[in-house]
């Protein structure tokens, strides 16, 4: 047992760290919102030249074949920082699906460009209808001529329209229905992309596929997709919680110095007891968050039901503890918090965000439930 | 004991009812389906207030020599409840619940002929410039100054989070007239013509994107003397009553047991694949639903007491709490209900005039600019704990 972190990784922190405190303003995000794409290519540039985007990439495919544990370093501070670049659509959900699905030959052709900054990819998945269920999927392919057919309305696509590849799920007809991947053009005919700013920054689309013709090779791999979805999801789950451990504890850190300094009835905020208990809840359920955070993402690899489990229960406590967090966060700053006079409220809507994503607590803790066989 | 109404009640009911369905404009039902901020814009409310003025059904709270329609408790409560059902805007209550009191309770006959009036007809919009930069819960150490120069008050200073100060044409304040060693001591209480040389107005946006308050700055702003309420260094005492009448007082369950039903609706609808199939769901819709059964059943016992001639007491002081945690407990509910959809921010102000076909189903966007500004219902008015310190206090004397 040994939870200290190895030189590598404490390099990777202090310089995740220093570029978010350096370069990332609350300025550059802002201007970032602003862009056509919700983030800065200059600044993904700058993430493929500091190795970030290669890191979790196999070694063979032109990658630092880091794992879980270093991505949530570096979730961690993009959290800190509201990060809007699609860190979590191109590397960790379409470069991961890549990697689990693809044939050797898609890797060859895709992971080292994922690595180099040059291809953005997106993962189209969740249904209306299908809610939190990563295996309900009504999305169609059949065979056509000498390539697939897709059919079938996505929604929630994390950054689509900057992708040069959507990963989309569909079922195959003609396999007993079996959930497969493919990897569609976002101009190709018959793609409809309705894309939109999302709650806390970054970018999301619904997407319609009418009659989308694929080659017969934009199928990743021929196996079963679910379990390949499920195991790249709870990696998905770990950064996730990386990152709002970091949103978390930048929300503590402001209240705390936001409490010391305004004063009501001539004394600081943080003088009152009911306040200062607050922010000790406050910085337990961080504390809790650090914890659970760092189990999902060192049991990421495991067998599917223990990293499902870990993913599962992570996504569930850190979602209850950030409500918690940033609610007393708003509440403490008192109107300062509920406008946009300060960037509490931007924090705010980040975990907001991360609440919802691939579901929230109380579907992961049914999925532990599940898991744990009740 | 009886839950019952009695027949006439239930005539009146009837009236309430009709008198909705025949003037309330269809438009105005939508916008304020589609309004994610605290208030509603006088621009939503203008065709309404005019037909309730024309049925003298404004105020009711007012005494009906001010116009006010002489309801009992029991009728004030079926017009809200009925006024809930058919999604009517709240009538702005800077003006009916708020400044109106204050100067039928302290003003001068000259100052109820001329602003009552135009209260009730909604000719004069309002906005209510108590809190400043320095003073939010401990509002008595506002610093604004007002100095006396002959028949005018000369102002200057700042205040913030003002509630539609870019809509208001006058604005109610309380300024520092002296300086007295007890800070709740020389503040007065004047009405500000917005529209004066030496006003300036910041917005500022809110969490959910919308902007509904503001910085107003006062440099050199002449206000006649004769428009200060009741006498100099008083104002203190009618800002606290007139706070009172924000915090309590009020019937809140039935709006909220409207904004429940319409997110349960959601929940049972193809637009959220059905959220309600999920037992979660269905258990907090009845969790928060028995919440508004108690809640109810508080404001019964209030009006119940007033009709009786007592004193409603403890329970009062309450209801503030439990009201603001209540609602955010709804939108709350309504952000998990849509799930994914929540994450689709459409930033369009005001919503209802949106020109495009939405990524989302139309009447699912308010939903998340709503729970973000509904973070501000535990903040105004005096904030939970401030409450919590008054009914520790008043109520259990400690
Ligand atoms: C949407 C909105 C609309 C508003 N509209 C108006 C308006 O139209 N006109 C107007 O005058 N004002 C308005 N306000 C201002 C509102 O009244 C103040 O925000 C409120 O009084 C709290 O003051 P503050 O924001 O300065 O918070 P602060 O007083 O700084 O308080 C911050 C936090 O500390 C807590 N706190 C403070 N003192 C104590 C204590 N002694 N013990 C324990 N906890 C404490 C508070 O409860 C709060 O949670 C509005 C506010 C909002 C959010």
């Amino acid at each position: 047992m040994d939870l200290t972190p190895s030189d590598e990784q404490r390099l990777l922190r202090d310089s995740a760290e220093r570029f978010i405190a350096e370069t990332y303003t609350t300025k550059l995000r802002e201007k970032n919102a602003a862009e056509p794409l919700g983030f800065s290519a200059a600044i993904w540039k700058q993430f493929a030249d500091l190795g970030w985007l290669a890191l979790p990439i196999a070694e063979d495919y032109g990658g630092l074949g880091g794992g879980a544990v270093d991505v949530g370093i570096l979730m961690e501070s993009f959290g800190k920082g509201l990060v809007s670049e699609p860190y979590l659509a191109t590397v960790v959900l379409g470069a991961g699906l890549v990697a689990e699905a693809g044939s050797d030959a898609q890797k060859q052709e895709l992971l080292p460009k994922v690595a180099d900054g040059s291809m953005l990819l997106a993962f189209a998945h969740a249904e209306r209808a299908a809610r939190s269920d990563l295996a309900r999927v009504e999305t169609t392919a059949t065979r056509s001529g000498d390539g697939w057919r897709l059919d079938g309305a996505k929604i929630a696509v994390l950054d689509g329209r900057a992708a040069h590849r959507i990963i989309v799920s569909a079922r195959v007809k003609d396999e007993d229905n079996k959930l497969a991947l493919f990897l569609v053009a976002p101009d190709a005919e018959g793609v409809t992309l309705r894309d939109y700013p999302r709650l806390g920054g970054g970018q999301g689309c619904n997407l319609t596929l009418a009659d989308v013709k694929t080659s017969i090779d934009a199928r990743l791999g021929s196996a079963d997709a679910l379990p390949m979805i499920e195991a790249v999801t709870d990696r998905a789950l770990a950064a996730l919680s990386a990152e709002a451990v970091g949103i978390m504890q930048t929300l503590l850190d402001k209240t705390l110095d936001y409490t010391k300094i305004r004063k009501q009835f001539g004394r600081p905020l943080s003088s009152n007891q009911v306040i200062r208990h607050r922010l000790v809840d406050m910085s337990v359920a961080c504390d809790e968050a650090r914890s659970i955070a760092l189990r999902a993402a060192m049991m990421a690899d495991d067998g599917s039901v223990a990293r499902g489990r870990a993913a599962s229960g992570a996504k569930a406590k850190i979602g209850k503890g950030a409500r918690f967090v940033a609610e007393q966060a708003v509440q403490c700053h008192g109107a300062m918090g509920v406008t946009e006079e300060l960037d509490i409220g931007a924090y705010f809507k980040r975990l907001l965000a991360f609440e919802t994503l691939f579901g929230g607590s109380s579907h992961h803790y049914r999925r532990h439930a599940m898991l744990s066989g009740r | 004991m009886d839950l019952t109404f009695s027949a006439e009640e239930r005539a009146f009911e009837r009236d309430v009812r009709e008198f909705i369905a025949a003037h309330l404009p269809a438009e105005t039902k939508r916008a304020q389906s589609l309004t994610p901020s605290v208030f509603s814009d006088p621009e939503v409310i203008v065709a309404w207030q005019k037909a309730l003025n024309a049925k003298g059904w404004v105020a009711p709270g007012w005494p009906t020599q001010y116009g006010g329609p002489g309801w009992t408790p029991a009728q004030r409560w079926i017009f809200e409840t009925q006024c809930a059902l058919a999604g009517v805007p709240s009538i702005s209550p800077m003006g009916t619940k708020m400044v109106g009191p204050v100067i039928i309770g302290f003003g001068t006959d000259a100052q109820k002929n001329y602003y009552l009036p135009r209260i009730l007809a909604g000719d004069d919009v309002w906005c209510q410039g108590y809190s400043e930069p320095g003073s939010g819960s401990d509002l008595s150490s506002l610093k604004t100054r007002a100095v006396r120069d002959g028949d005018h008050y000369v102002v200057n200073g700042t205040k913030i989070w003002t509630t539609h100060a870019h809509h208001a044409n006058r604005m109610f304040a309380l300024v520092r007239t002296s300086e007295e060693p007890r800070q709740q001591e020389g503040i007065s209480f004047i009405l500000i013509d917005m529209k004066s040389p030496g006003v300036t107005i910041r917005p500022i946006l809110t969490i959910g994107g919308d902007h509904e308050v503001n910085q107003v700055f006062f440099d050199d702003v002449r206000v006649p003397v004769s428009d200060r309420v009741g006498e100099e260094g008083k104002g203190w005492t009618y800002g606290k009553y007139l706070l009172e009448f924000e915090r309590g007082g009020g019937i809140a369950s039935a709006r909220l047991r409207e904004a429940l039903k319409t997110v349960a609706a959601f929940a049972d609808s193809d637009m959220t694949g059905h959220a309600i199939d999920d037992p979660d769901v269905s258990l907090r819709l009845s969790e928060v639903e028995v919440d508004i059964d108690a809640l109810e059943m508080a404001e019964l016992r209030v009006l119940s007491a007033m009709q009786t001639g007592q004193n409603p007491g403890a329970v009062s002081s309450m209801l503030k709490l439990r009201v603001s945690e209540i609602h955010q407990a709804i939108t709350r509910l309504g952000v998990d209900v849509i799930g994914n959809d929540g994450l689709v921010v459409e930033p369009m102000r005001p919503l209802y005039t949106l020109n495009h076909e939405p990524v989302i189903p139309e009447a699912l966007l308010p939903v998340v600019p709503k729970h973000l500004n509904g973070r501000a219902y535990t903040i105004f008015g005096g904030a939970s704990e401030i409450q919590r310190d008054i009914i520790g206090k008043l109520v259990l004397g400690i």
